[in-house]
């Protein structure tokens, strides 16, 4: 009958396990993004997610004439560094962090609102038959009234 | 017998700690060497092809707060009538319900922050709390919160961070625990309820020119976001019935006309900031607006009842 009691422990454990290992990107982006934010108002929204070395990954976001911005996109600290592009609706490339030595932020304001895209792309420095490693990536919007 | 329950709970109790190790490292920080090994093809391309195919696609709404802030930075008054009641709350007792209504009561709050409504920030924190608890979020608000939001409710700056922070527990909260239609429902209600204080507030004497109508012509830019955010769900009733509510609302924002000229980026160094040049040019009559306005109203007063 003793079995019977051990398997919802069981069940319980792996769940509650489960669950921490997911909710690892939240603490992440807490700890190490939001501090990036520095004085701009943090927008309370969450986009972050566990990405492969190699791994792309695409946000599109209206930005307004009205704030000026920040962006911060931070990866994990077992990852190469993180590669971001914003991209107009005509696909123009408008900034590159690799031309900034990989900044992790980047301050922009817009004389009309846009609708931009952002790719984030993990870069990659593994060999052929290493493991890539995986971790979270998390980006985060702060923004403040335009002086 | 007992000798093998004995034994039955002997091997559980291994494997349970053998699987919480094995998780439990998954997230660790180790030394390379303590980690185990795993056998991969010599050629990548083939996992790098599934890592394409794995891409992960961001559809972001702006907050609650953002939205609050739009409207403030264009001149809207505070109207507390325009608010959704607190004494509503009770009402809402569907995952659907709460979801829409937590977003409209975080935008809410926003307003009630950015305009210095001490009372209300109180009222409308715990009107969230209890959409956030009745949606079994843990933690998302805590007592101790609107203790501190309590003492703090001068500091304007503070209570634009916790009203913030509030936010991202919740929906991060849903996104990490496999809820992304409820994160989905609860970022539309926000969504929603600053679109519909903008466009209440709009005085239609005053209509041309109008720094606030900019604004709500500008949320056209954000209508496929919603629709691809939603679709992500589709399949799960509730959001279902907002795709084909919302459906509607871009039907008329399909009438307002936005051009927006090439973008050029222009470094500033002095405050090493880079301006987006363009110009927009957009039209949007009177009558595409009040159609805009009762869709929107409709389709708020949908989920505040």
């Amino acid at each position: 009958m003793r079995i019977f009691k051990i398997i919802p422990i069981i069940a319980l454990l792996i769940v509650a396990t489960s669950v921490k290992v997911n909710g690892q990107c939240k603490a992440f982006a807490k700890k190490e993004c939001l501090p990036e934010l520095e004085n701009y108002t943090h927008d309370g929204n969450y986009h972050a997610a566990v990405l492969v070395e190699g791994e792309e990954a695409e946000l599109y976001k209206t930005f307004y004439s009205d704030m000026e911005y920040r962006v911060a996109i931070v990866g994990d600290e077992k990852l190469p560094v993180i590669e971001f592009r914003i991209l107009d609706t005509n696909k123009n490339v408008l900034y590159s962090n690799k031309d900034k030595d990989f900044a992790k932020t980047w301050d922009f304001k817009l004389q009309a609102s846009q609708q931009l895209k952002l790719v984030i792309k993990v870069s990659s420095f593994n060999q052929p038959g290493d493991t890539p490693s995986s971790g979270c990536v998390a980006i985060m919007f702060g923004f403040k009234l335009k002086k | 017998m007992n000798r093998k329950h004995r034994i039955s709970s002997g091997i559980l109790t291994v494997f349970v700690l053998v699987l919480m190790l094995l998780v439990g490292c998954k997230g660790g920080k180790k030394p390379p060497q303590e980690e185990i090994p795993v056998k991969l093809p010599e050629d990548n391309a083939e996992i790098l092809k599934d890592i394409k195919q794995a891409e992960k696609i961001f559809q972001a709404l702006p907050s609650p707060i953002e939205s609050a802030m739009l409207v403030k930075s264009a001149g809207g008054r505070f109207d507390e009538s325009l608010l959704n009641p607190v004494g509503n709350v009770n009402t809402y007792v569907t995952v659907k319900s709460m979801a829409l209504n937590l977003g409209a009561y975080t935008c809410d709050l926003s307003f009630a922050s950015l305009y210095e409504q001490t009372q209300l920030i109180i009222d409308y924190m715990n009107a969230a709390k209890k959409m956030a608890d009745g949606l079994g979020i843990l933690k998302a608000i805590e007592e101790s919160t609107i203790d501190e939001l309590e003492a703090n409710i001068n500091n304007s700056e503070y209570i634009m961070d916790v009203v913030s922070e509030t936010f991202l527990n919740s929906n991060s909260y849903l996104e990490d625990n496999g809820q992304p239609a409820v994160a989905a429902m609860v970022l539309v209600g926000g969504w929603i309820e600053g679109l519909y204080i903008s466009t209440q507030l709009v005085d239609m004497n005053e209509f041309d020119g109008n720094k606030l109508v900019g604004r709500i012509i500008d949320q056209k830019l954000s209508i496929d976001i919603l629709i691809n955010l939603l679709a992500k769900s589709k399949g799960n009733p509730a959001v279902d019935e907002l795709l084909s509510q919302v459906a509607k609302l871009k039907i008329v924002f399909d009438k307002i006309k936005l051009t927006t000229s090439a973008v050029r980026p222009e470094y500033d160094q002095a405050t090493n900031t880079t301006v987006l040049k363009s110009e927009v040019k957009t039209d949007m009559t009177p009558a595409v607006f009040k159609e805009l306005a009762a869709t929107v109203t409709e389709i708020r007063n949908s989920f505040v009842k």
